[in-house]
């Protein structure tokens, strides 16, 4: 055990020695390497970042969330032309559904439309605002940077009120300013009554509360949408992730009482689960990790080609030092020891400097909002990718110096 | 004791279609401290033979004893570690690392034989004052003088305080002066009773040793003692 320490210890020196030696040919040979765990770094981060944003998104619309819809979110085995032919889910129906549901802890419409949002000279063009009412802040985890949601008596009687988005009041007012202010949907004016705080999901689009407006639902009515144009979507709460499936099964059965369908009738709506939002999201983040990691992966294989391909010229180069080693007593595994560790420690000296960018990378990226990640899995990937590499495309080239011919060796010049 | 005995010795390359017998049949056995001088004619294999001895490369045929052990019968490793602590092998042309100093050079084979780094200085060190270049220790191949890369050599080779001695033309690449000087070296070796052998072509350079073998066309041709050594000047001992 102690010897083959020992053994370990000196191969590194002598490694170390033969870099030392190479020093402009062992920075050539790391370049690819550089490159290619800089990338797979930069790309890790990427992933993770954009997964976290995702995760973080989903999580703001909380986890015992059911949404009822006249569409199925995902791939439903109902086909689309079907749904389409399905009635629209319209406000009477969900005040029917209110009044008959005695499970979730909170329900509310939900209603779309996408309109210029104006302060002053600012203005948030194609900005989401959803008419609701105000037991909708309860079927959210939603919090405020300032101000509330409207109440109750705001959204039953109609009045002009907002809530706004963290990006979009960043758009618009300065920071820290909005509350009380009055601004225009499409020429229309509103009170702005609270703003949410930014939730951080730059990559949920329509489903992001960053960049929402919220208004009562009779004014998106009044003003941007006849009742039965589109159907809208019944926001239900269950209070507790165990309580889902009853809140469900409820739902079902009041809604087909809503929709007055007859037993033999098969369902006219869809109920939607943030778990399906979830799946989805997961499989498009593994295409894009499994994407990455081929592109950046395929960087990391030419880099370590250029290891193995430098390491078989090193090899060749010092045949006769082989020879010599071999002569005075370097046994087959000293030698493939040895020149293992060479190319080693050539890829973790490129992988550090391959780190180190990446995370000048990284940080540079973070600055522009597009949601990366840093943290210390970066550099447990980066050493252990390079160590590997440097194995791997390190070994052949060490097995053809240990098996060398000790007397042909000698003879090279 | 005998330190070594060969049989029946062949040694045979294969080149294209064409063997070539670099050794035929060579028995011979070497005893302690005895100082052997082996010298022919070009091609005549007495590299071959040497390198044999020298468990660097085994024989097409016949039998080698190493201490009484059967060299063919070894592994890989068996034979790297008689290379390392048995034999002490001087080149014609040095083979030292480059780029290494005198003393990482002569550290080396105790490096392979896993001595911790103290204790290695000090041999090391102790080998370099024996061959006198106590004074160019860190001092690297291409900053010393062919006679010294050739005595750091023979530091190397002594290092390990081997069996034997193999020494392959040490003088080839030397001026006559120089020549003499590592001849007194092994004189000297050989006095303080380590076994040589020598490959030479000169015969002003096989007089010091105590027995010659000339080799022809991959045989003995003879293996003589040799009456009037020639006695270097700085050591006066038995005629
Ligand atoms: N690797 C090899 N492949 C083919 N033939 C070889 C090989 N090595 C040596 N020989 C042949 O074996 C014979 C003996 O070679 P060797 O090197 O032992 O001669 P030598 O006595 O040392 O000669 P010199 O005095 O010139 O050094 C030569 O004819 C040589 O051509
Ligand atoms: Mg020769």
């Amino acid at each position: 055990m102690n010897s083959i320490l020992f053994e370990i210890k000196e191969g590194l020196l002598i490694s170390l020695r033969a870099i030392k030696a190479n020093k402009i040919r062992s920075v050539l040979t790391t370049l690819g390497i550089v490159i290619g765990v800089f990338a797979v770094v930069v790309m890790s981060n990427a992933v993770r970042g954009i997964d976290k944003s995702f995760q973080e998104g989903v999580s703001s619309l909380g986890s015992d969330n059911l949404y009822i819809d006249k569409w199925a979110w995902f791939n439903s085995e109902i086909p689309w032309w079907e749904m389409r032919n399905r009635k629209n889910l319209t406000l009477e129906d969900f005040e029917k559904f209110k009044e008959l549901a005695r499970l979730p802890v909170a329900v509310a419409p939900s209603m779309w439309s996408t309109e210029n949002v104006k302060y002053e000279d600012e203005i948030a063009q194609f900005t989401n605002v959803q008419g609701t009412t105000a037991e909708y802040i309860e079927t959210t985890n939603l919090d405020f940077e300032s101000g509330r949601f409207f109440t109750e008596l705001e959204s039953n009687a109609s009045r002009n009120v907002a809530v706004i988005g963290s990006a979009i009041a960043d758009v618009l007012f300065e920071e820290g300013q909005g509350v009380g202010y009055e601004i225009e949907i499409e020429n229309k004016k509103f009170k702005v009554v609270g703003i949410l705080s930014e939730q951080g999901s730059h990559v949920m689009g329509n489903f992001n509360p960053d960049n929402q407006v919220y208004i009562t639902i009779g004014s998106m009515f009044k003003y941007f949408m006849s009742t039965h144009r589109r159907s809208l979507t019944i926001n239900v709460r269950a209070g507790s992730s165990l309580e889902v499936a009853d809140v469900k099964e409820e739902a079902i059965g009041v809604m087909r009482r809503v929709r007055g369908l007859k037993f033999n009738e098969i369902n006219d709506f869809s109920i939607n689960q943030q778990e399906g939002l979830l799946s989805e999201i997961n499989s498009t983040v593994g295409v894009i990790q499994i994407a990455g990691f081929i592109i950046t992966g395929l960087s990391l294989f030419v880099g370590a080609i250029g290891i193995m391909n430098i390491m078989f010229v090193s090899v060749k180069e010092r045949t006769k030092e082989i020879g010599i080693r071999k002569a005075i007593g370097a046994k087959k595994r000293t030698i493939l020891s040895q020149f293992i560790a060479e190319s080693a420690i050539i890829c973790l000296l490129g992988g550090m400097i391959g780190l180190f960018f990446s995370v000048l990378a990284t940080l540079m990226i973070q600055n522009t909002d597009f949601p990366i990640s840093l943290d210390f899995d970066a550099v447990i990937l980066a050493v252990s990718i390079s160590l590997i590499v440097g194995v791997f495309s390190g070994f052949a080239p060490a097995y053809k110096a240990s098996t060398l011919d000790p007397v042909d060796a000698l003879r090279y010049e | 004791m005998n330190i070594i005995r060969i049989e029946h010795i062949a040694k045979i390359y294969q080149v294209g279609s064409e063997e070539v017998h670099a050794l035929r049949d060579v028995s011979l056995t070497i005893d302690k401290n005895e100082y052997v001088a082996i010298m022919g004619p070009s091609g005549s294999g007495k590299s071959t033979l040497m390198n044999i001895l020298g468990c660097l490369d085994t024989p097409t045929k016949g039998l080698y004893d190493f201490k009484g052990i059967n060299v063919s019968e070894m592994t890989d490793n068996e034979l790297a570690n008689i290379r390392n602590r048995e034999i002490g092998f001087v080149f014609q042309t040095f083979n030292l690392l480059p780029r290494s100093n005198a003393l990482h050079n002569v550290e080396l084979p105790l490096i392979y034989s896993g001595v911790s780094s103290s204790d290695r200085k000090e041999k090391a060190l102790e080998a370099l004052e024996k061959v006198q270049l106590s004074d160019r220790v860190t001092h690297k191949p291409n900053e010393l003088s062919g006679g010294q890369r050739q005595r750091v050599a023979i530091a190397r080779a002594l290092v390990t305080s081997p069996a034997i001695i193999l020494a392959d033309e040490p003088t080839g690449n030397l001026d006559t002066k120089t020549g003499e000087d590592i001849m007194a070296l092994f004189n000297e070796l050989h006095h303080q009773g380590n076994t040589i052998i020598l490959v030479t072509h000169e015969e002003y350079i096989a007089e010091h040793a105590n027995r010659i073998i000339r080799i022809r066309d991959g045989m003995i041709e003879s293996d003589t003692e040799v009456r009037n050594r020639i006695i270097p000047k700085a050591h006066n001992v038995e005629n």
